[in-house]
């Protein structure tokens, strides 16, 4: 079994760092991992993505062609990749949308959760938080990263800023904390 | 201890722990990490980088840093591999021992950033003048990046040619955990060989030249390249099978390719298609005879690349027309999913 992750928003909102975080996450937790950014021209036009692949089993195309999750943090990125989504893929997006499809959809406002801890540019970790426990809770294919791989792997991200490391433990576990068992 | 990077890091990696002297190169979309990776490691380490003025430039002092018996290599992507071809020329009829990366772009010309694999017969086929080939080594993974820049060295050494490893966008892109598995090398060694110029002190002056004007001499020089190409053939053939034993279908694909390709045959399997997977991981040599021994009438063959059709000209001389060969290619940076790739096996 595996999760396709993608995480997509505006350059600078930590879309490429939030997915690192996913691949290093499944890395300590001793599951495969592949990891695969927007890259170059692409994100000078103003979008960025990247893309985490989860699996229990070897990774083939480290590209995916029918993600399962999106984090989707501005209106480009929820419009470019809702169409993309696999059937009953789990949706976390601070952006209200009409948009209907097979996909199941949590409005979480991540800014103000993450302004609300003290460091808005968390949200990217709070959306995170919330995809791991969306992940676990209910969409439950068996594949997904535990809260303990998720602070082993800031330990390693952050490793050059420690002094962001207890920050973004916090913003997980506020998303993580939003999504009821 | 694995970690989590990517596969022009991969790469990187694997040339230090080899022992790499000297890195020359020159920016571009998508190997830029490779440069900014030497800039600040090879200098900690005490050992060379340049930022060359061109690739031409940067191509040239391989040529120069390995004629004395260092490991030295040069980076580019596509259209900068273009430009280093007289050089990679002249080092194959020198007999020199240098390693060239190229991660691939979208092409011809300019072309984009995006991953492809437009540059096979570059690489293959003599993107410089002249009868010569490189080892040719064609990464899927971080891993194979980080191995296969390892060896490349020991490789250009064992045999005095030119390595080439034909990566792409999305191998050198992509993160994927690694486990440095080789020994780590000192650098600074100079392997002599009876032929580096390391300085005429004590012993009578050498020569290492393209230029054999007498007659008869260039046409056994040839004649002593082809005869070390065979021995490459014989010796340094390596290839991945997957699920081939029953197959009535195979795919042959290389580098990112493959990996969509082996995506595209564990759903194909779960509907009991039987189809399997024949992946070069060295180009030069190719699977010739391997592609020969599993064609046949009940064999249907299909390539699958991210160009129109290159290494299925390899494809098709090997199975001679023996099994049917079938082809699914995409160029300009575009990519071919699982399902386009399903499509066509259950046609």
């Amino acid at each position: 079994m595996k999760n396709e992750i993608i995480v997509s928003g505006f350059g600078g909102q930590g879309v490429l760092l939030a997915g690192f975080l996913i691949a290093q996450s499944a890395m300590e937790q001793g599951l495969n991992t592949s990891w695969f950014p927007s890259y170059g021209a692409e994100m000078r036009g103003g979008t960025a993505n990247s893309t985490a692949i989860v699996s229990d089993t070897e990774i083939g195309s480290p590209v995916s062609f029918n993600p399962n999750a999106l984090i989707a943090l501005s209106p480009q990125a929820l419009g470019k990749f809702l169409p993309k989504l696999a059937k009953g893929a789990a949706v976390i997006s601070p952006i209200k949308t009409e948009a209907v499809g097979e996909f199941v959809y949590h409005y979480i406002d991540v800014l103000k959760i993450a302004s609300d801890i003290g460091n808005i540019k968390t949200a990217n970790i709070v959306a995170v938080g919330a995809l791991s426990a969306v992940l676990k809770k209910e969409a439950g294919n068996g594949i997904y990263i535990h809260k303990e791989s998720v602070f082993a792997a800031c330990k390693k991200v952050f490793a050059s800023k420690p002094d962001l490391i207890e920050i973004n433990k916090t913003a997980f576990l506020a998303g993580y904390n939003l999504i009821k068992d | 201890m694995k970690e989590l990077i990517k596969g022009n890091i991969a790469l990187c990696r694997g040339a230090i722990d080899a022992g790499l002297d000297a890195y020359f190169g020159y920016p571009i979309t998508p190997q830029n990490e490779i440069p900014a990776y030497f800039s600040r490691y090879m200098v900690e380490l005490g050992r060379v980088f340049i930022q060359a003025e061109s690739e031409i430039a940067a191509a040239n002092m391989v040529l120069g840093a390995v004629v004395t018996g260092k490991k030295a290599l040069t980076s580019s992507s596509s259209p900068g591999i273009s430009l280093k071809q007289e050089t990679i020329s002249y080092m194959a009829a020198q007999e020199l021992p240098a390693v060239i990366v190229n991660v691939e772009r979208g092409g011809p010309g300019l072309g984009n950033i995006s991953g492809s694999q437009g540059d096979y017969f570059q690489a293959l086929k003599g993107g410089g003048h002249g009868d010569y080939k490189l080892l040719v080594f064609a990464p899927n993974s971080a891993q194979e990046m980080y191995e296969f820049a390892y060896d490349s060295f020991d490789l250009a050494y064992k045999y005095r040619m030119p390595v080439l490893i034909l990566a792409d966008g999305i191998i050198g892109q992509m993160m994927e955990p690694v486990d440095f598995n080789r020994p780590k090398l000192k650098a600074g060694q100079t392997i002599d060989g009876g032929w580096a110029l390391t300085g005429a002190k004590n012993r009578p002056s050498r020569s290492v030249k393209s230029l054999l004007m007498k007659d008869d001499m260039l046409e056994r020089h040839n004649l002593d390249l082809q005869a070390k190409y065979e021995t490459v053939k014989a010796a340094e053939l390596k290839y991945e099978s997957f699920m081939l034993d029953d197959a009535e279908i195979i795919i042959t694909a290389f580098g990112i390719m493959s990996r969509i390709a082996k995506s595209a045959i564990k759903i194909a399997r779960d509907n009991g298609i039987k189809v399997g997977l024949l992946r070069p991981k060295t180009l030069f040599p190719f699977p010739s005879r391997v592609l020969e021994s599993l064609a046949g009438p009940k064999i249907k063959f299909l390539d699958v690349e991210l160009n129109y059709g290159q290494m299925l000209e390899d494809i098709k001389l090997s199975v001679n027309g023996k099994s049917p060969v079938e082809f699914i290619g995409r160029g300009g940076g575009a990519i071919i999913s699982p399902d386009e790739i399903l499509e066509k096996i259950a046609r």
